[in-house]
């Protein structure tokens, strides 16, 4: 192999290179985001595990039934039943009031920006700023 | 093996019948399989149907919603004046988050008042009375039977719905293609050139652009770049409420001592109040000749 240690000693500049995101980051990614629960409600419209993994689906059909169909009530797993709404059920003040600690804090840490803010309202949160006053 | 000329004469017949048989069977009534299976999805395509059959069942509308099998307004001139038809605006533009616009240009309607001219423009002489031209006819989407708004949509963003002849609008389609605004003969669609509720900055909630009022925090507001109209307050149907517009009319004629300006009901029930008001009334529609059948009518 003509100018073999050249070579080698490139690969192995090239693969430090490649995994210097790797380890260099090692141990230092950020703590997984806690989201705040409601206080008042207890129980979401399905149980936990089925919200974490499906809401999105769950919202599109919710989306898809209220809009196109008029079916705006929900049977929810516990028997009782919900009006279809992010506005005025999942995001009111009895559950989910503060979208910036349930719903911005995964969405912020995955990346995710679902375009549902840019009409929907969510409740109006105070400044932190403005509390400590 | 190959087809020899014999076998290939049969298959070459066989297929022209079939292919004939399509027209003609549809042409003597037969259900279309393709229709019959969109009807039966309501609206939603094979995969969206077996997703939502995956979930949990969707319950029912509850029972104090407003059902009606065919929703009409009368709208009696003789009832309005401006002071209520811009009571009707000013309410129905705040509960569903409609900005106010200055320029008209940009400017979002889901209900106003016009002339006599422009709201029958066929049938304009030049010598109505006084009381008649500047009488302020309140209008708004007809929610028309035969809806040409519907026909062209390319994405169905606005549909009828089944279930009581609402036409309409489903913002998460609509691609803001304005087909829709071109085919209305009303003019009763706007489109959003600018952001119609801007935010200062993340965060912060949306704000009306004029006054900066708080939205209604019980309706959605909409993006720069979809097309909007009324709705016959779907929302407020669902829960048990005439629309926003017939409301305000039915208390300031209460205040007034006069008839109620916008009468609200549904077509199809023959004991409703305004199957009466057009058994004992000459009415009038806008633009019937177009053959939309709109299902607003106007007592003069």
């Amino acid at each position: 192999m003509y100018d073999g240690g050249k070579i080698v000693a490139g690969i192995i500049i090239g693969l430090i290179f490649l995994t210097f995101p790797i380890w260099y980051t090692h141990g230092t990614a950020p703590p997984r985001p806690e989201v705040k629960l409601p206080e008042k409600t207890k129980e979401c419209v399905e149980p936990r595990a089925y919200m974490k993994t499906k809401h999105m689906q769950l919202i599109d059909l919710w989306r898809d039934s209220v809009v196109r169909v008029g079916n705006r009530s929900y049977l929810a797993f516990n028997g009782k039943k919900y009006d279809m709404s992010l506005q005025n059920t999942c995001i009111s003040a009895d559950c989910h009031a503060k979208k910036s600690e349930f719903c911005d804090r995964c969405h912020n840490y995955t990346g995710v920006v679902p375009y549902c803010w840019d009409c929907h309202i969510e409740p109006e949160e105070k400044p932190q700023a403005e509390e400590k006053h | 093996m190959g087809v020899n000329r014999r076998k290939f004469l049969k298959i070459a017949g066989m297929s022209t019948l079939g292919a004939a048989a399509a027209p003609a069977s549809n042409a003597l009534g037969a259900v279309n399989p393709i229709e019959w299976v969109n009807e039966k999805l309501g609206g939603f395509t094979p995969f969206e149907t077996l997703l939502h059959l995956l979930h949990r069942p969707v319950g029912y509308e509850p029972g104090e919603a407003l059902t009606g099998q065919r929703w009409v307004m009368v709208v009696n001139v003789k009832g309005l004046d401006e002071e209520i038809a811009e009571a009707c605006m000013e309410v129905c533009h705040r509960v569903h988050n409609v900005p106010k616009i200055d320029n008209a240009r940009h400017e979002i309607k889901w209900i106003w008042h016009a002339e006599y001219k422009h709201v029958f423009p066929g049938q304009k002489h030049e010598h109505i009375g006084e009381k008649y031209q500047h009488a302020p006819f309140l209008v708004m989407c007809n929610h028309c039977e035969n809806p040409a708004c519907v026909r062209v949509c390319p994405t169905k963003a606005t549909f009828k719905r089944k279930q009581d002849g609402i036409v309409l609008m489903d913002m998460h389609r609509c691609i803001g293609c304005r087909f829709c605004m071109a085919a209305c003969p009303f003019g009763a669609r706007s489109f959003n050139w600018i952001i119609p509720w801007p935010r200062e900055s993340a965060g912060t909630l949306p704000r009306f652009r004029k006054g900066k009022e708080p939205p209604n925090p019980e309706f959605p507001t909409r993006v720069k770049g979809v097309v909007e109209k009324c709705n016959f307050c779907a929302e407020r149907l669902a829960k048990g409420q005439i629309p926003a517009c017939v409301e305000v009319c039915q208390e300031a004629a209460k205040e007034k001592g006069k008839e109620p300006a916008l009468v609200f009901g549904d077509l199809e029930d023959p004991d409703s109040k305004v199957r009466e008001l057009l058994r004992s009334h000459y009415t009038l529609r806008r633009k019937p000749e177009l053959g939309t059948n709109p299902n607003v009518y106007y007592m003069v």
